[in-house]
């Protein structure tokens, strides 16, 4: 039977990737809020050549595309830094770096003096002082901040911005980071990018569990669903050693937006309370693993709502019913200035917070440096375990509660070290890849446009991803805890689906850049599964609730839990905390 | 959660398509801006603040409570003004951009 050509489907035209080398000085991957500031600090006090490869474009990238509610990380009248490195080591029930936590609450309020000098709004008193919104948090109108922060960057000469490039690998060489491949969402363009040093400053991963809104509104979700968990996977890949994933993140959000809760809860002063009415957070306070603490911690409030709802008595709410008109008003203004769903879900409704309260929900688990411990195993200067290679921001461990002052912080603090680093003769500057190697390293991000359409496509292995992790790694649908027996499973299927990943096709590079980004996060989870199991102890309700171990074990488990990738394997090291004084190097 | 673009009213400048921070919004063959992977929008609004002609419209999808109420912006220098429109009526908010949140 002879076929028409019509009947015979194939693939429009197969791309194919051309490769295109290029050399900076320090090469920054990914332009959002570290960043970002890691440039700024570069160019201001160097002139060394720096290249930020952003696959977004820097003006809106990152997490902070829609805004910002406050700054969260500021030393208020009162505080001192080391009372900030208090207040982050009981959240984290004393499982963080208090070097690094130092490090950055000494630099708070400066890079927020900076901040304003760029021009960000930020509320005062007669007095011209910061008008403090709790302990340790400021006000502003953060929706220019990205914007803000950009401009300031692209008023650099010394800077270059390459927009629309994902990097996929880092180049090592001897141990040693000597640069990045990375490919164009534009031009078919495959990138060798050469540096003397390179700063990580990807972000966290979103999308690994289950979201709230699976269906239409998947990625109406609290942290960028854009941040795939890129220089997570990357490190674990090139085998640098990473730290407490364990540590998720779940935040406590407005129900359906997945807007903050705490401009309502800080805002109006409004309480959590249940389908009776009843404000039930103070009745947990006893569950709390945090020792001799006076605040309720950011763990307890999700906690305890989450227990309520299990239990029968949701939904839950912030009572903000009775707030006044005035109030109402400025609640519109600020979340149009960082949350805008919030907003037209109350005009949507025909009923403001003043007449309804304000149903509130956990979110799916994120791993996420900034708000957790979760990332990179640094030294005090930010240097990984790879030299050459620095982390900054979200995907930087060891360091929770750092938030957008806490990220830029860390910005300058690694950028400092990576122009130390640079002139230091201990780079490897002049070492330089074979064609060969080049050519294989595209042979196999070209093979996606190669692969024939299978019965799996993106979406599908996204979802089995995302339900694996929701049913067996203590996801939405758990109620948050897990066992062994289900991390067993979990491990196995994420294995398997590593391996229908390599089969996905792409046809145009925006799908290219999706398969990568889900190869990233079934990196992520394979190492996060990893520490789940490895800890054998519930150190932290809801993030890290183990049933086979219920109860937190000082004895045995004031520790890190470290892995490195290694032949396919992932190996769990444990090592001992660090003092808040001490000055950490990495010595094996 | 997503946003429509109304190409009649698009002017074809690509600004909505530049800053999508998930790269979300091509432009067809006479440069206007249509929304390629709708199920993939975070609802950052970060399209509306750069039109020029409030050609993007932002919803909240049905999963979400959406009944039919949009949004879209008209950027000044020094204000931003939000038009919500909700069965048949606009309601007009103004933010003054240099002013910070009272909350």
């Amino acid at each position: 039977m002879v076929r028409k050509l019509s009947e015979i489907v194939l693939k429009p035209c197969v791309l194919k990737l051309q490769p295109e080398i290029l050399e900076t000085d320090i090469l920054i991957i990914g332009g959002g809020t570290a960043g970002c500031f890691s440039a700024l600090t570069i160019a201001e006090n160097s002139k060394a050549k720096v290249l930020i490869a952003e696959k977004a474009h820097i003006k809106r990238s990152g997490c902070l595309a829609a805004g910002v509610n406050a700054l969260n990380a500021y030393i208020n009248p009162g505080e001192t830094p080391e009372t900030y490195v208090d207040y982050v080591k009981k959240e984290a029930a004393g499982i963080v770096r208090e070097d690094l936590v130092l490090s950055l609450a000494r630099k708070l309020n400066q890079v927020t003096q900076k901040l304003e000098q760029i021009g960000l709004p930020i509320l005062k008193d007669d007095q011209g002082n910061y008008v403090a919104r709790g302990k340790r948090s400021i006000k502003i109108n953060g929706e220019s901040i990205k914007p803000l922060l950009a401009q300031a960057v692209q008023n650099q000469k010394s800077v270059q911005v390459l927009n629309r490039v994902n990097i996929i690998d880092y180049i090592v060489r001897d141990q040693k980071v000597i640069g990045a491949y990375g490919f164009s969402l534009e031009k078919n363009i495959f990138y060798v990018i050469y540096a003397k040093a390179v700063i990580c400053t990807t972000g966290g991963a979103a999308g690994l569990y289950k979201p709230n809104n699976p269906g239409f509104s998947r990625h109406k979700m609290w942290y960028s669903p854009f941040n795939t968990g890129a220089g997570y996977a990357m490190g674990i890949r090139a085998g640098a050693e990473i730290t407490s994933l364990e540590m998720r993140f779940i935040a406590l959000r407005c129900k359906d937006t997945i807007a903050p809760t705490g401009t309502i809860a800080q805002g109006v002063k409004a309480r959590q309370i249940n389908s009776y009415g009843r404000e039930y957070v103070d009745e947990y306070q006893e569950c709390d693993q945090v020792q001799d603490n006076i605040e309720i911690s950011t763990v307890l409030r999700l906690y305890a709502t989450v227990t309520e709802k299990r239990e029968g008595r949701g939904p839950c709410y912030l009572r903000t019913q009775g707030i006044t008109e005035d109030q109402e008003q400025e609640l519109y203004k600020a979340y149009l200035n960082m949350a805008p769903a919030q907003t037209l879900k109350w005009f949507e409704q025909g009923r403001g917070p003043r007449s309804q309260n304000v149903e509130i929900e956990g979110t799916e688990p994120y791993i996420v440096g900034g708000h957790s411990a979760s990332g990179y195993w640094v030294d005090g200067q930010r240097m990984t375990t790879l030299p050459g290679l620095l982390a900054a921001g979200d995907v930087a461990g060891g360091c929770p509660k750092k938030y957008v002052t806490g990220c830029l912080a860390e910005g300058e603090v690694a950028a400092l070290a990576a122009l130390r680093y640079i002139g230091s003769g201990s780079t490897n500057k002049d070492v330089r890849l074979e064609p060969g190697e080049i050519q294989d390293k595209l042979d196999a991000v070209n093979q996606f446009f190669r692969n024939e359409q299978g019965p799996y496509d993106l979406d599908q292995v996204e979802e089995a991803m995302q339900k694996v992790m929701d049913e067996y790694a203590g996801g939405i649908s758990a109620g948050y805890i897990m066992n062994r027996t289900k991390l067993q499973l979990a491990a196995q299927l994420i294995e398997e689906l590593l391996k229908i990943s390599q089969t996905l096709s792409a046809e145009n590079l925006h799908e290219l850049l999706k398969i990568h980004e889900i190869i990233d996060r079934l990196y992520v989870c394979k190492v996060l599964i990893a520490h789940l199991e490895a800890r054998k102890e519930t150190r932290w309700l809801c993030y890290q609730h183990d049933a086979d171990f219920p109860a937190k074990d000082d004895l045995h488990w004031r520790k890190y839990v470290n892995s490195r990738y290694e032949n396919g394997e992932v190996k769990i090291v444990l090592r001992e905390l660090v003092k808040r004084d001490e000055i950490y190097e990495h010595s094996d | 959660m997503s946003i429509r673009i109304d190409q009649k009213l698009c002017l074809s400048c690509g600004r909505c398509a530049l800053v999508c921070p998930g790269g979300l919004i091509a432009q067809d063959e006479e440069k206007k801006a249509f929304v390629k992977y709708p199920k993939d929008c975070w609802g950052c609004a970060a399209c509306l603040k750069e039109c020029q002609s409030g050609a993007i419209r932002y919803f909240l999808g049905a999963d979400l409570g959406g009944k039919g109420a949009y949004m879209y912006t008209r950027d000044e220098p020094d204000f931003l003004h939000w038009f919500i429109v909700c069965n048949g009526k606009s309601h007009k908010l103004t933010i003054n951009k240099r002013e910070s949140n009272k909350y």
